[in-house]
C-alpha cells in the first residue's frame, strides 16, 4: 500500500466495495433459514413417515440415538473443538432434565388440572414442552458459567475434575430432594418455589408426561437438526476457528490474539446448553426414567466414548458413534452377560488401533477414501 | 465427647484407607501424567479376591488362625500386583505417545472391562457376599468409651507401615530416584539409562498392590463386598482420587495430607451435619481447592512454558 493515494479516495471506494459486498436482507435470511426448514421438514418426515413404518422397538431405539446425537454433539463443542475436557456433560443433562420435568409436570397441572398428555402434536402440552426444554437448557448454560468461569481459567487436566465433581454434586443434591408432589390440588396451592424441592429424591422424577414415544419423535428430531447446524456453523465460522485454534496449541492462540478464556467459556456454556435441552428431552422420553443416578457418571463417560470414538471435534463422526454405541449393545443382548465385556475389549482396541477416533477431526465428507473413489473412477473411465 | 471422638477414630480409619488407595492413583500420574480410571477396580478385585482365597482355603470365621489375614492380605496384593502389571503390559503401554485422552478412554476401557469380568458367574458373580471375619470382632481397647475395634487398629498399622515404606522406597532407593526421574522428565530420564518401561511397570504393580490392600482391609471393615460395578466402589475409588487431587496429584506425601482431609470433612459433615450430604462436602472441598489453590495443597504449580 502506498501512502501517494489520497485517504479520502480510499475511504470512499472502501466504503463502496463494502456496499456491494454487503448482500441483501433477504438472502441472508434466505440462506441461514433454509437448514432451519429443512430440519422442520426432516423431523416432520421422521414424524409422518419412518414412525409410522418402524416397530416400536425400533422407534425407542431411534429416539435414544436422537438424545445421544444431540449430547454427544454438544459434548463435542467442549471436548472436540475447544480440545477442553468434560467428563460430568450428565451433570448439564440432569440440570436440564429436572428442570423441564418440573416445569412440565406441575406446569400442566397447574394449567390444566393434570399430568397426562395434553394436546395432540404440535398442541399446548407439546409447546409447554419445548418451552421446558429451552429454560432447562437456559438453567444448565447457567450451571455452565458457575463451573466453567472457575476452572477454564486453569489447565486442561482441572476442567475434568471439576466437572467431574459437578456432576457428582448434582446427582447427590437431586438425591436430597423429596417425593414429587401427586396431589393436583396441592400443586396448584403450592407456590413454584415450594414445588422445586420436589423433585422425587433417589427414586427419581416419575410421572411426567411422556411425550416422546415412537410414534411422536417430532421434537427430538428437529432439536438434533438445531443442533447439528449450530455446531456446523461454529466450526466454520470465526468463532469456531478460534476454539480450534485454543485446542491445537492454546499458548500459539493466545499470542495471536485469541481471547482464550473467554471463548473457553463460551463454549462451555454452549455445549451446556444443548447438553441441557437434551436431559430435558431424555426426561420426557417414554421408558426412561429420571433417576440421579442414571444421570451420574456412568452416562458423562458413556458421551464422552462417543466423542472419542467418533472422533474429536468431527460431527459426522460423533453422529456415527452415537448410532452404532447406542444399537451395538442392543444386537448383543443375547449376550447380555458378556456384552459390556465386548464393548470393552472393543474400546480398548479402538484406541490401540485408531487413536485418533473414527473420522480424526474431519467430517464424513472430507475424508480421503472418497477421493481414493473418485479417482478410480475416472482411471476406470479414462 | 464420645461423638467426637468416634468421628475423630473413624476419621483416621477411613483417612488411611483413602491415603491407601489414593497413592495408587498419585504414583500412577507421577510417572504417566494420566488419571487411571481402573484404579478403582483393582481395589475391588483386590477385595474380592482376598475373598475367594479366604473362602478357598477355608477361614471363614473369627476362628481362622491369627496368621490368616496377613497371608490373605499378601495373597491379595500380589495377585493385584500380577494383575496391575499386565493391565499396563497391554492396554496402556501401547498408547505411551498417544494424546492422553486415548489413554485416558483406554482407561475408562479397562475399568468397564474388569467391573463387567467381575460380575461373570465364574468370576465372582452379581450376589452381594460377606467377607470373612479374619479379624476377632472384640474391640481392642476403649477410648473414652468409643471401642477401637482391631480392624481399626489394623488398617491405621498397616496404611502407616506401607507409607513409611513408600516414603522410604520413592526418596532413599535408587528406584525410587528412577521414578522421580521420570516423573520429572520421561525422555531424559531414558538417556541418562533409566529403564523407563521397568520403572513404569514397577509402579503399577505398587499401585496395584496398595490398591489390593485398601480394598480388602475396605471389606474387612464394612463386612459386606457388592457386586464388583456397584457404583459404592466407583465412589470410593473417586474419593480417593478426590484425596490425590487434593493432595496435590503426583505428589506421595501430598495424596496423604489429602486422604485425611477428606475424610475428616466427610465425617465431621456425617455427623454434625446431615449424613446425606457427605459426598457434597468431599466434591465441594474438590472444587473449592482447585479454585483457591490449583496445584492441589502440597503441590507445585506449573509454568506453561511456550
Amino acid at each position: 500500500m502506498t501512502s501517494a493515494s489520497p485517504g479520502t479516495n480510499a475511504a470512499k471506494s472502501l466504503a463502496e466495495r463494502a456496499a456491494a459486498v454487503k448482500p441483501n436482507l433477504l438472502v441472508v435470511i434466505g440462506k441461514s433459514a433454509w437448514p432451519i426448514a429443512a430440519g422442520f421438514v426432516f423431523a416432520y418426515l421422521m414424524q409422518t413417515v419412518v414412525a409410522t413404518t418402524v416397530t416400536d422397538f425400533h422407534g425407542k431405539l431411534m429416539l435414544d440415538i436422537g438424545i445421544a446425537i444431540m449430547c454427544g454433539v454438544a459434548l463435542n463443542i467442549v471436548n472436540g473443538y475447544a480440545g477442553q475436557f468434560s467428563i460430568g456433560h450428565a451433570g448439564f443433562m440432569a440440570v436440564g432434565g429436572y428442570v423441564a420435568a418440573a416445569i412440565v409436570y406441575y406446569g400442566s397441572i397447574k394449567l390444566w388440572g393434570s399430568r397426562a398428555i395434553h394436546g395432540g402434536f404440535l398442541g399446548p402440552g407439546e409447546l409447554l414442552l419445548v418451552a421446558g426444554c429451552v429454560i432447562g437448557g437456559l438453567f444448565a448454560a447457567a450451571t455452565g458459567v458457575l463451573v466453567g468461569l472457575p476452572s477454564l481459567r486453569l489447565r486442561g487436566d482441572y476442567l475434568a475434575i471439576v466437572t467431574l465433581g459437578f456432576g457428582e454434586i448434582v446427582r447427590v443434591l437431586l438425591q436430597q430432594t423429596t417425593d414429587v408432589v401427586l396431589d393436583v390440588k396441592k400443586v396448584q396451592e403450592s407456590s413454584a418455589l415450594d414445588l422445586s424441592g420436589h423433585l422425587g429424591g433417589a427414586l427419581g422424577f416419575f410421572g411426567t408426561p411422556r411425550y416422546l414415544d415412537p410414534k411422536n419423535p417430532f421434537w427430538i428430531w428437529l432439536f438434533v437438526v438445531l443442533v447439528l447446524i449450530v455446531a456446523y456453523r461454529l466450526k466454520y465460522s470465526s468463532k469456531g476457528r478460534q476454539l480450534l485454534a485454543v485446542r491445537e496449541n492454546e499458548v500459539a492462540a493466545e499470542a495471536v490474539g485469541v481471547p482464550t478464556t473467554r471463548v473457553k467459556v463460551s463454549a462451555f456454556i454452549t455445549s451446556a446448553f444443548f447438553a441441557g435441552i437434551g436431559g430435558g428431552l431424555y426426561a420426557h422420553e417414554l421408558g426412561n426414567s429420571l433417576r440421579p443416578a442414571d444421570l451420574g457418571f456412568q452416562k458423562s463417560i458413556d458421551l464422552v466414548i462417543i466423542v472419542v470414538l467418533g472422533g474429536m471435534g468431527s460431527m459426522t463422526g460423533v453422529v456415527v458413534a452415537a448410532t452404532v454405541l447406542t444399537v451395538l449393545p442392543e444386537l448383543f443382548r443375547e449376550f447380555s452377560e458378556y456384552r459390556m465385556i465386548f464393548y470393552a475389549l472393543a474400546l480398548i482396541l479402538m484406541m490401540i488401533l485408531r487413536p485418533q477416533g473414527l473420522f480424526g477431526i474431519k467430517e464424513i465428507w472430507e475424508l480421503s477414501i472418497w477421493r481414493k473413489i473418485f479417482k478410480r473412477r475416472k482411471a476406470v473411465a479414462s | 465427647v464420645t461423638k467426637l471422638v468416634q468421628v475423630l477414630l473413624n476419621g483416621l480409619t477411613l483417612g488411611s484407607l483413602y491415603a491407601l488407595i489414593a497413592l495408587g492413583y498419585t504414583l500412577v500420574y507421577g510417572v504417566l501424567r494420566f488419571i487411571n480410571f481402573a484404579h478403582s477396580d483393582i481395589v475391588t478385585i483386590g477385595a474380592w479376591l482376598a475373598f475367594v482365597f479366604a473362602t478357598a482355603i477355608g477361614w471363614a470365621g473369627t476362628d481362622s488362625p491369627l496368621y490368616a489375614m496377613p497371608f490373605i492380605l499378601a495373597m491379595s496384593m500380589a495377585a493385584c500386583a500380577v494383575l496391575g502389571f499386565t493391565i499396563e503390559r497391554l492396554a496402556y503401554r501401547p498408547l505411551r505417545r498417544a494424546p492422553r485422552l486415548n489413554v485416558l478412554i483406554t482407561a475408562i476401557g479397562v475399568s468397564l472391562f474388569l467391573q463387567n469380568s467381575g460380575q461373570l458367574k465364574f468370576v465372582f458373580g452379581t450376589q452381594p457376599q460377606a467377607m470373612p471375619k479374619l479379624l476377632s470382632e472384640r474391640a481392642l481397647f476403649t477410648i473414652a468409651s468409643v471401642k477401637v475395634p482391631v480392624v481399626d487398629v489394623w488398617i491405621v498399622l498397616l496404611a502407616a507401615g506401607l507409607l513409611i515404606w513408600l516414603q522410604y522406597l520413592v526418596f532413599s532407593t535408587r528406584l525410587g530416584s528412577a521414578m522421580r526421574a521420570v516423573s520429572f522428565d520421561e525422555r531424559t530420564a531414558a538417556l541418562m539409562g533409566i529403564n523407563v518401561d521397568m520403572v513404569v511397570s514397577v509402579t503399577f504393580m505398587i499401585g496395584s498392590a496398595l490398591a489390593a490392600a485398601g480394598g480388602m482391609m475396605y471389606g474387612l471393615r464394612y463386612g459386606n463386598l457388592l457386586q464388583s460395578a456397584d457404583s459404592v466402589w466407583v465412589l470410593l475409588g473417586l474419593k480417593a482420587f478426590v484425596a490425590a487431587v487434593v493432595g496435590g496429584i503426583g505428589n506421595v506425601r501430598g495424596a496423604v495430607a489429602g486422604a485425611f482431609l477428606i475424610s475428616y470433612v466427610e465425617m465431621f459433615g456425617a455427623a454434625y451435619r446431615s449424613p446425606q450430604m457427605r459426598d457434597v462436602y468431599v466434591f465441594g472441598i474438590l472444587i473449592a481447592v482447585l479454585i483457591l489453590k490449583p496445584g492441589g495443597l502440597l503441590g507445585k504449580s506449573t509454568v506453561e512454558k511456550v
